[in-house]
């Protein structure tokens, strides 16, 4: 693998990124699956990087899981689109910056539509008006999470405390990265570093000490596909992607999984869970699953946020190996208290995957 | 083990390098023209078997070569060896010695 | 007094051209921007159909170049142009100063650059190489025996809308029985498959070539293209590919991936076509004013064009393509 040959296909994909005053679109499945993820990255862009987000109550989803899954159709998709970017201009605000991968696919594509079709945006603008009475402008930059996050990745590194690195050995740690099909397969010029060398996660990665695997499966989808996982009768064809990947990285024993996109997070974590549940086959070491962070949760222990504050316990595959691979302290026995520190409850243990 | 009331698919690539090629050696060995086969599907178009089942002997062939052997196993007896698909064959391939050296391969396995 | 030409661009269709051109009676000037004559030739080993060494054809080229005393400019290029008195005034790169009569463009084309296939991972993935990488290791004998499966990938850069080449580049099936001949004549136990869209063998012998390529070296022909190419733990290049004719993905490692790169206009064709006023292609290749009956002839009066500048072409043709521009040319200045 010649590293500087990616380098001049990220060289060739660099997209503008605002600075500052950003207005935050949740996910659906983020704040779900991954809700401390979403508190993490409003706090380091708040109070470490003194950046300008502005979290709006009135947000809702962007319908995308609907689109996707063919129920909810693309006029209406746009419209609620619409109505986010109305709730931007009513803030004050020209950046938008979605959590969801998903969201930020689908905001590419009704931009791009808008940009093609100059009557389809008039149209949903007449659509809104009479729908809610709400006027809305274009936002001016559109960057996904992640790419604000790989924007400042220096900054954050300058505040680091805890590298990607192995405590015990001294070596990088080991990361495979996933971005999630709808950063940059349907519009390659929008996503860092484009669609078959994607840069976003992987410069963190290496801005904050890791180091990242290139694998045969890497730009493989995680099986998410909507409609697909949405009907059990078909979800065996949904995991069956993600064991492609799994079986295709385990070689490479990686020591954690990042991923880009909360769909993507939630699946390589949870279907570690099912595969081993359903054929007892784990995938990490000693028996242990491979741990699946998003790059909030990876930024928020590169930072020195305590593991459960960021949500580490939601997750099925466990970290601990990880956190103590990184030398991060944590108190196995807060893992499962809320936040006045008391016992909620503790969950089934696994029984194809080695839990602690 | 759990049911979570589906199965997980196996794929459905030809995994070249782990399939049984050794079919495909045998008939590239006692029938070498086979090697000049450029999948027109001249042949398939006027068999007889063909015709009427699902033996397409075009694409067995092309799946002998790959070593995926279990999926035209079980067409190969539906061949009539009329000989037709050696009349209208351009590159001259002995397709009726094909199948009867699959045949044979088989059998000897 | 004794017409002059200007010919601009020393590879193949420039000698030869200049060759024919002197020996009817013209004075012949040959301005190359390299520092030697032949062209895309000079980064090749062997021809196809017959496995002549490309440095064979270099030098009888050059031999009667210099045989009809044409005069070759090397390391320069035209900078400026302006036409007086029906005479091209060209102003060079060294600041010399040429006079023609008449000009004949045969700047050719250049390799497509595989990087810009991303997928493939060409510069990142070290066993990823291209067919003109491979003719350097031919030639510099630097294959390795180590090598057990190989794969050729056609049409890299071409009949493509991705990276904007909507053309065929006509020789990169030619060349890959080729090389994937030469490649089993020399790795007798390597197991070669060509990856195709569609076998293009439009030359005479080139057919035949391709059956040999299965008859007697049992080189495999796989219809579908390569959608992505990546690297295993061990190095090697594991491929996606659609057997088509079978219908479904095939999935197999490779020690080497041979990119098949076509042909595109080398950045002397655009610059000097600017120059000129010459009319292009929408593919960025010199049009000629009609297909049939004026390939060679431009919009611009008393300007010529030859070889692969106007359309990607093998040797033979461009041969025969500078020939008939110098009769098109001839014609011009005898009117």
């Amino acid at each position: 693998m010649i590293n500087e040959g990616k380098k001049k296909v990220w060289d060739l994909y660099q997209k503008e990124i605002a600075d500052n005053k950003y207005y935050y679109a949740r996910s659906c499945i983020r704040q779900t699956f991954f809700p401390a993820s979403e508190w993490a990255f409003i706090d380091i862009l708040r109070n470490r990087l003194g950046k300008d987000i502005f979290d709006d109550p009135k947000h809702t989803t962007c319908s995308g899981i609907g689109y996707h899954s063919d129920v909810v159709p693309f006029q209406t998709t746009m419209t609620v689109i619409a109505r986010h970017f109305a709730l931007m201009t009513e803030a004050g605000y020209e950046n938008i910056t979605p959590s969801c991968i998903t969201s930020f696919g689908i905001y590419t594509e009704v931009l791009h539509a808008w940009e093609e079709h100059p009557e389809i945006l008039e149209r949903v603008r007449e659509d809104l008006y009479k729908a809610t009475k709400r006027e809305f402008n274009v936002p001016k930059n559109l960057a996904h999470t992640s790419d604000v996050i790989y924007k400042f990745r220096n900054q954050i590194a300058a505040q680091m405390t805890n590298p990607l690195v192995d405590v015990h050995t001294g070596k990088p740690l080991r990361v495979v990265d996933h971005i999630g099909c709808h950063y940059a397969k349907m519009f390659p010029s929008k996503g860092v570093g484009g669609a078959e060398f994607p840069a976003v996660l992987s410069g963190m990665v290496d801005a904050w000490g890791g180091e990242c695997i290139d694998y045969p499966e890497r730009r493989h989808c995680c099986g998410f596909g909507f409609r697909n996982y949405l009907v059990q009768a078909n979800r065996g064809y949904s995991v069956a992607n993600s064991m492609k990947k799994l079986e295709s990285m385990e070689p490479y024993e990686p020591d954690f999984i990042v991923t880009n996109c909360p769909g993507c997070g939630m699946f390589l974590d949870k279907w570690q869970y099912t595969i081993g549940e359903m054929s007892g086959k784990s995938y990490g070491k000693n028996g242990y699953g491979i741990p699946v962070l998003t790059y909030e949760e990876m930024a928020g222990l590169v930072l020195g946020y305590d593991p459960w504050d960021l949500g580490l316990q939601m997750h099925q595959v466990a970290v601990e190996p990880l956190l103590d691979k990184m030398g991060i302290s944590y108190d196995p026995d807060k893992k499962y208290c809320d936040a006045e520190g008391k016992l909620i409850s503790l969950p089934k243990r696994p029984t194809g995957i080695r839990s602690i | 083990m759990v049911s979570f009331g589906f199965s997980i698919l196996p794929t459905r690539a030809i995994e070249y390098d782990k399939n049984d090629k050794g079919c495909a050696d045998y008939v590239a060995l006692h029938v070498p023209s086979s090697s000049a086969c450029i999948g027109c599907g001249g042949c398939s178009a006027t068999c007889s078997a063909g015709n009427f089942t699902e033996f397409n002997i075009r694409k067995i062939q092309m799946l002998m070569k790959r070593g995926e052997n279990q999926l035209y196993m079980e067409q190969l007896h539906k061949c009539m060896l009329c000989g037709k698909c050696l009349a209208v064959c351009p590159r001259g391939v002995d397709t009726r010695g094909m199948i009867l050296a699959m045949i044979e391969y088989m059998r000897k396995k | 007094m004794m017409k002059s030409v200007v010919i601009i661009g020393g590879g193949v269709a420039g000698c030869k051209a200049a060759v024919e051109l002197a020996s009817i009676g013209y004075r012949v000037t040959v301005v190359e921007k390299e520092c030697s004559l032949g062209g895309n030739l000079n980064n090749w080993d062997r021809l196809f159909p017959d496995g002549k060494r490309a440095s064979c054809l270099v030098d009888a080229l050059v031999s009667d170049v210099e045989k009809r005393g044409v005069t070759v400019l090397t390391n320069v290029e035209p900078e400026k142009v302006e036409l007086i008195d029906d005479c091209y005034n060209i102003l060079l790169s060294d600041k010399g100063l040429l006079k023609a009569d008449a000009v004949l463009i045969t700047t050719g084309f250049t390799t497509f650059n595989a990087q810009r296939k991303e997928e493939y991972g060409y510069g990142i993935y070290r066993n990823v190489i291209t067919s003109v990488d491979l003719e350097n290791i031919f030639a510099a004998n630097l294959l390795s025996r180590e090598i057990g499966c190989v794969g050729m990938v056609h049409c890299v850069g071409s009949r493509d809308e991705k990276c904007g080449n909507m053309y065929c580049s006509k020789v990169c099936c030619i060349t890959a029985v080729k090389q994937a001949i030469e490649l089993k004549q020399m790795l007798p136990n390597a197991e070669i498959f060509c990856f195709y869209m569609d076998m293009r063998m439009f030359g005479p012998g080139y057919e035949e070539l391709y059956r040999e390529a299965q008859e007697q070296y049992g080189i495999k022909f796989v219809r579908g293209r390569v959608s992505e190419a990546s690297e295993d733990s061990e190095g090697r290049v594991a491929i996606k590919v659609e057997d088509t004719l079978v219908g479904r993905p095939m999935r197999m490692k490779l020690d080497r991936l041979v990119l098949m790169v076509g042909m595109e206009p080398s950045p002397g064709t655009n610059r000097l076509a600017k120059l000129f006023g010459v009319e292009m292609r929408e593919s960025g290749f010199i049009r000629g004013v009609d297909p049939h009956m004026g390939a060679n002839i431009t919009n611009v009066d008393g300007v010529f064009v030859a070889g692969a500048a106007t359309s990607p072409m093998n040797t033979t043709d461009t041969i025969n393509d500078a020939c008939a521009a110098v009769l098109q040319i001839d014609k011009y200045l005898r009117k």
